[in-house]
């Protein structure tokens, strides 16, 4: 089990440098929801061996809301939207492609020196969960388009997500369902801003909004 | 010394334009053409060879030195290297490092005699290649350096073979990191699709290619056999390092490495059918990619 945790872990640092270094938002998109399938499989990976209906259910919620509710809702902003691709953001792709491997490397670190209770299944768990969100908080920051800060905001999310599943074992049902629904509205009131923003401004560049103060 | 590496390294001499064969094939078939005869390299050689060679008044002694230093690192390269089960005819401590010395040599020297024409299609090509060489060659140390760790050797022929069903079971997610960055570095260094396109006819394009404009007869057929050799030199490293194989001369480890060329080819040929070439300036950024996977896989390794 341990082996193919480890194997889940690589695969989602390989999403968070894809989604580094993509500009392609379409294909940003379907890198996100690949992330909340694999994270489906983490939940699953990690209670391996001890399965009940309340992980079998927040896995197939997870991977539902995810792989399928989020890019639906993300596609139809990204057609309200009219655009296709993140245009000179604040960072380029190169060095945030070495910047997340500079934020892997530091939460390596990081994890070997935070004293948990129990101990994850996996030694891997922790620092992927630190450098998911450390990736997520560094698209939020360095991309311009609304559309891609909404994506980085779910990449943190997710980070969040594989460091409960991995430490917290006993998250009660009810929490995990909870959290799903707060980033499911949040996706939702977000596609919905992106589509307001677009249609009033003709563009979702979100440096342009500074210029809305009096 | 090892007298019996020879074997492998005169297989590697006589099978090297078969490798680029099948990889033509492989591409034809997906083209749904019927391609060139799997042994065309062999045929255009020995055209080339018989031909008499044209050197434009400017060049020196340098541009004809290129095609002899090209099938010489790869002859090197060759007896540095593992086959098959095989140990190198030379093997110490540390001889990755003169591997990847002795290939860099070949491509200064190159890049030397294409700037040596004065042709500013060669010089372009020569900026290119010397550009992305640069950050294709730490990749290639970083991936040789994880397996290196993982061996716990530091000769070639210690490495290669050396990692067993265990070691794939406990550090299977580095090693796999490894293969996929190496495979990456496996086609940029070699001038293949998505970094290069080897049957493309426009020059602007070109980074290998143009390097090689102004060689013709004996000459191309001394770059174009080294070119082989080469892509057979990292190939032959790539299959020995992932191939759990028997150590030692045997029919078996034999006939397990020619597989994994065969497969090693094909899978080359398939790459270069499905995905389109990558413009110039994401390039490096493939690269980078590449690096961060050997990164991962070292940070991985090293834990």
């Amino acid at each position: 089990m341990r082996a193919l945790l480890d194997t889940l872990m690589v695969l989602l640092t390989f999403t968070n440098l894809r989604l580094l270094g993509l500009s392609r938002i379409n294909a940003s998109i379907r890198t996100v929801a690949a992330q909340g399938v694999l994270l489906g499989f983490v939940a699953l990976a990690a209670h391996a061996g001890h399965w009940n209906a309340r992980i079998l259910i927040v896995a197939a919620v997870g991977i539902a809301i995810k792989g399928i509710a989020f890019p639906v809702l993300l596609f139809r902003a990204l057609r309200a939207a009219k655009i296709r691709r993140e245009v000179e953001p604040f960072v380029g792709y190169i060095p945030s492609v070495l910047a997340g491997m500079a934020a892997f490397l530091i939460s390596l670190w990081v994890a070997a020196r935070l004293p948990l209770p129990g101990g994850p299944a996996s030694d891997l768990i922790v620092p992927t969960a630190l450098s998911t969100m450390l990736v997520g908080l560094l698209l939020i920051v360095s991309r311009k388009k609304a559309l891609s800060q909404a994506l980085g905001y779910l990449v943190f999310e997710n980070g969040i997500y594989v460091f409960g599943v991995g430490v917290a074992y006993e998250a009660p049902a009810l929490v995990e369902m909870g959290i799903l629904l707060d980033v499911f509205v949040a996706v939702f009131v977000m596609g919905i801003t992106v589509f307001h923003i677009a249609r009033e401004f003709d563009s979702i560049d979100t440096t342009r909004l500074a210029a809305l103060k009096e | 010394m090892n007298p019996w590496g020879l074997a492998p390294a005169a297989g590697a001499l006589l099978l090297a334009p078969l490798f680029l064969g099948v990889i033509h094939r492989t591409k034809a078939v997906f083209a749904g053409r019927a391609g060139k005869p799997l042994f065309q390299v062999y045929f255009d050689l020995a055209t080339w060879a018989r031909k008499g060679a044209v050197y434009s008044r400017t060049t020196t002694w340098v541009f004809r030195l290129a095609p002899l230093a090209s099938p010489a690192a790869s002859l090197v390269a060759l007896l540095l290297l593992p086959q098959g089960g095989f140990r190198a005819v030379f093997s110490f401590p540390g001889d990755f490092l003169a591997l990847i010395f002795v290939l860099s040599t070949s491509r200064f020297l190159t890049v030397v005699g294409a700037l040596d024409t004065g042709s500013s299609f060669e010089g372009m090509g020569a900026s290119r290649e010397a550009a992305f060489s640069a950050l294709a060659e730490p990749v290639l140390l970083l991936c040789l350096a994880v397996v290196a760790r993982e061996a716990g050797q530091s000769s070639l022929s210690g490495i290669v073979g050396s990692l067993t069903g265990a070691d794939w079971q406990r550090a299977g997610p580095a090693l796999v990191l490894v293969a996929a960055s190496f495979l990456a570095i496996l086609l940029a260094e070699n001038a293949r699709i998505p970094v290069d396109d080897p049957t493309t006819h426009l020059e602007l394009t070109m980074i290998h290619e143009v390097m090689i404009l102004d060689h013709g007869g004996p000459d191309l057929a001394l770059l174009t056999y080294g070119a082989a050799l080469k892509l057979w030199a990292l190939g032959a490293l790539l299959t020995g390092l992932l191939l759990p194989g028997p150590t030692g001369p045997s029919l078996l480890g034999g006939v397990v490495f020619l597989t994994g060329m065969l497969v090693l080819a094909v899978v080359i040929g398939i790459i270069e059918s499905t995905i389109a070439r990558l413009r110039l300036d994401r390039v490096p950024q493939f690269l980078v990619g590449a690096g961060a996977f050997a990164v991962l896989a070292l940070a991985l390794v090293m834990r």
